[in-house]
């Protein structure tokens, strides 16, 4: 499943146009050009908005319609080659703009403007903005590379290392099948922040890397650590980054739980709303508490992570109640794709 | 053959004690030992410690509540105190400042090789690391301790109302009864900063326990200004000079 995204995401940089910040920077490069136009067109600047207003009154259903059409088949586009892909849209613009060309002289009876010319506009102004945004997957790609890398320091404290590996080394003589099965753990969660982190994966999936860890931890702390999961309502083919949710959990037992002598409890919530997905950790928390460092690097990590995968559209959240931490997360739902 | 060494295992996490009782039997074949007892938390551990009993502490620096290092400090108040092992997973400030004061630590997983040197050269905490784990203290202390009659009692510093310095002891004042501790106030005054504030040259009393301020002398709305703390009669003198709190504290 992972796979076929992952192959997608890597040819060629045909953007999402059904994310918002995406969308944003269409309306707004396109809009910059037709200022620039009517800068040019115009004697003085005084009539400069006057010129524009009459500029957008063409531009603006063009690019409404061609953002709508974009948005409908833009699935579709983004399983043809980059090149074909290029190519359709180049024509559907074209087409677009004839099409409303002929309409609005037909229903308005406006003055027919040179259509070789617009279609001109047109073909340079979407050329211009498929360059920007084949340059800008270009800029990412290393990000995400980067930000991989990164995830991996992050993630998997020494602290929590040594200390599992001191706890496995302590059930090897009494229960040698216990320690088979931590050790199994702890290989599961080497292999997954050290595979590569740049695609999206199934949530199923990462919870139980969640559960892994958690067992490790249990290991370790015992009766100390209570974890309720609350995922009744999780589309178990919901996409998330690799790794957004375990570092939240080991997060929550390093500030949450390890500082108190007295039992916590981890509460995970995660569901669908409509085309959103909400993940939603609550874990104990003292103001007072020992631990300190570490904390913002994870953070800042996955809402890294979750910019380069989803734009404006996805976004984390913290908040410190009176005894409680939370971290929120909201991503678009992107169901992966029966294999 | 001399007698055993007799070694008290402190750790938060049941496992790593476990471990560590292995590697005890294992160096025991070179080395004469014996388990005096196992901790869970720093409290314990100073209850298990006190009968003079235990030569060696194994004690593991990350615990919830009071941490290693401060354990470590309320230890050496025993006669005779016994020598410390610090022993830790990873806590890349804490092998910092155990190698710069010589500190004894050992890092997990341990070595049984590595236990035993250790346990051969552990020698009773001296005089001279007191300013070694103060240095190493991240943290306020969770308590005071005095030393009564061969007995160590822990304090909690948020039952503590004032203390206040007298020749080369620190009265430490609860509601119940006062404690004599080997401290000085300006060090006091520094790790509790947040916790007590200085209203005489030689006293510093609990924000938390303050009732409200009144005059010496009632009657004439003048005078200096005295300290009433929460459930005790005693009244605090607030010096000449440390006036202005009065004006800070009182809203």
């Amino acid at each position: 499943m992972a796979r076929s995204i992952n192959h997608n995401a890597n040819t060629g940089a045909l953007p999402d146009f059904r994310n918002f910040g995406i969308l944003l920077r269409i309306l707004l490069i396109v809009n910059g050009v037709a200022l620039l136009a009517a800068l040019l067109q115009v004697n003085a600047v005084r009539g400069w908005l006057a010129q524009f207003t009459e500029n957008a009154a063409l531009v603006e259903p063009l690019l409404i319609l061609s953002l709508l059409v974009l948005a409908a088949v833009g699935s579709m586009l983004r399983r043809l080659p980059y090149a074909l892909a290029i190519v359709t849209i180049m024509a559907i613009e074209l087409a677009l703009t004839v099409a409303l060309h002929y309409a609005s002289r037909a229903l308005f009876f406006v003055e027919a403007h040179s259509l070789p010319r617009w279609l001109l506009i047109v073909a340079l102004t979407t050329g211009m903005l498929l360059v920007y945004f084949d340059l800008r997957g270009r800029a990412l790609s290393p990000a995400l590379a980067e930000a991989r890398l990164q995830a991996l320091q992050a993630r998997i404290r020494p602290h929590f290392l040594f200390n599992s590996i001191n706890a496995v080394l302590s059930l090897v003589r009494q229960e040698p099948r216990r320690a088979e099965a931590a050790l199994e753990d702890l290989a599961g969660l080497f292999r997954a922040s050290m595979a590569d982190n740049r695609e999206l994966t199934p949530i199923a999936h990462e919870i139980e890397l969640c559960r892994q860890y958690l067992d490790l931890e249990q290991l370790r702390l015992g009766e100390r650590l209570h974890v309720e999961w609350h995922t009744e309502k999780m589309p178990p083919d919901a996409l998330v980054p690799a790794l957004a949710l375990q570092p939240l959990m080991e997060n929550a037992v390093y500030h949450g739980i390890e500082p108190s002598d007295k039992p916590g409890v981890i509460s995970i919530n995660i569901y669908a709303v409509r085309d959103r997905l909400h993940v939603v950790l609550r874990n104990p928390y003292r103001a007072s508490g020992g631990h300190h460092a570490g904390n913002k690097m994870a953070l800042a990590n996955i809402r890294e992570r979750l910019q380069l995968h989803f734009d404006v559209a996805a976004e984390l959240t913290t908040r410190v109640g009176d005894d409680t931490y939370e971290v929120r997360m909201a991503m678009p739902y992107v169901k992966a794709k029966p294999s | 053959m001399s007698a055993p060494l007799r070694v008290l295992i402190v750790d938060d996490e049941a496992p790593a004690r476990s471990r560590m009782r292995d590697l005890l039997t294992d160096v025991g074949s070179e080395l004469p030992v014996m388990v005096a007892g196992e901790a869970a938390n720093g409290r314990d551990a100073l209850r298990a410690a006190e009968g003079g009993g235990v030569d060696v502490v194994l004690l593991d620096v990350r615990m919830p509540g009071m941490d290693g290092i401060e354990v470590a400090q309320h230890l050496r108040k025993l006669e005779p105190p016994p020598a410390v092992i610090f022993t830790t997973a990873y806590d890349a400030y804490a092998i910092r400042a155990f190698e710069l004061h010589v500190v004894d630590y050992l890092l997990k997983p341990i070595r049984a090789a590595r236990l035993q040197e250790a346990l051969l050269r552990a020698a009773p905490s001296g005089s001279s690391k007191a300013e070694a784990l103060r240095d190493l203290q991240q943290a306020p202390r969770t308590c005071l301790s005095a030393v009564e009659r061969g007995k160590v009692h822990l304090i909690p510093i948020e039952d503590v109302l004032f203390l206040r310095a007298e020749l080369k002891y620190v009265t430490v004042r609860i509601a119940a009864r006062e404690y004599l501790v080997e401290e000085s106030l300006t060090r006091l005054e520094q790790e509790f900063e947040r916790r007590f504030v200085r209203v005489h040259r030689n006293c510093l009393v609990a924000r938390a326990a303050i009732r409200g301020f009144e005059r010496v002398d009632a009657g004439s709305g003048e005078g200096p200004w005295q300290v009433v703390l929460a459930g005790l009669e005693e009244r605090i003198p607030v010096s000449r000079r440390q006036q202005h709190v009065v004006r800070e504290l009182a809203r």
